[in-house]
């Protein structure tokens, strides 16, 4: 299953269904670090409204596309993190320390937009 | 509703996603509210990828459990892979996750209600989980 990613301005949204096995995930890791590269991007956002599991694997693939982001000098910033999912990932243990999350899609680019500074 | 037990073969990273996809398709037929559906969704897609990660194939084995009083839905996790040398270990927080990959059980306990563990090295592990229904 493909993850569809949109670009507006200087940000990449990408956004997650529900389904998405290991190997989807590598593949929007590649596909999203490329992107980022190709539109010279300063700000990804990835959308998990959708994503209905977020297991260890999940989890720690969002942390490293962050990263990985980061070294390329852009942002990231995970949106709609369901409060059922929230509460799993925490029983879990399971953490995205030093990543930005925010509420939806909109309380994100508002996030970035006030970083950055600039307007869509 | 049926009290049939459902098998999903576990051998790929594909069939990590079917497997917590009938595991809450079951939660919710049993009545678990989205919430609980969504608990025992993550401690299926953990246990299937512990089975992936270590013994690459094994099967998870989904029921519907009848309690005093309360109904609940069984989840064991089955393979023939090399099992777990220390199971004390495997068990502590922060052993092998801390977020990174599998083996997540300190975590999966948390998420169901009752947890039981058997392992024989070289001749693979059990894990049977239950969650009942509030």
């Amino acid at each position: 299953m493909e993850v569809p990613i949109l670009k507006q301005g200087a940000v990449l949204i990408a956004t997650f269904q529900a389904a998405l096995s290991d190997a989807d995930l590598n593949q929007l890791r590649m596909g999203l670090v490329q992107q980022v590269v190709r539109f010279r991007s300063r700000a990804v956002i990835v959308d998990v409204t959708a994503m209905d599991v977020m297991d260890s694997f999940a989890s720690r693939t969002l942390r490293e596309i962050a990263h990985m982001i980061r070294l390329r000098g852009a942002e990231t910033v995970i949106v709609g993190i369901q409060p059922e999912v929230a509460f799993a990932m925490v029983q879990l243990g399971l953490t995205l320390e030093g990543v930005a999350t925010a509420l939806d899609l909109e309380e994100g680019l508002a996030y970035l937009n006030e970083k950055f500074k600039t307007t869509n | 509703m049926s009290a049939g037990e459902i098998r999903v073969a576990i051998n790929s990273d594909q069939d990590i996603v079917s497997a917590r996809q009938r595991g809450r398709q079951m939660a919710t037929e049993i009545g678990f509210s989205t919430g609980d559906a969504t608990l025992i969704a993550t401690a299926i897609s953990e246990l299937a990828r512990n089975i992936v990660s270590y013994a690459v194939k094994g099967q998870i084995t989904l029921k519907m459990v009848n309690g005093l009083n309360r109904q609940g839905i069984s989840v064991i996790a089955t393979d023939d892979g090399p099992g777990i040398p220390d199971i004390r270990q495997a068990m502590r927080d922060g052993f092998s996750t801390s977020g990174s990959l599998g083996l997540g059980l300190p975590g999966v306990r948390r998420l169901m209600d009752e947890f039981e563990i058997t392992s024989q090295p070289g001749r693979g592990t059990i894990v049977a989980v239950k969650k009942w229904r509030q």
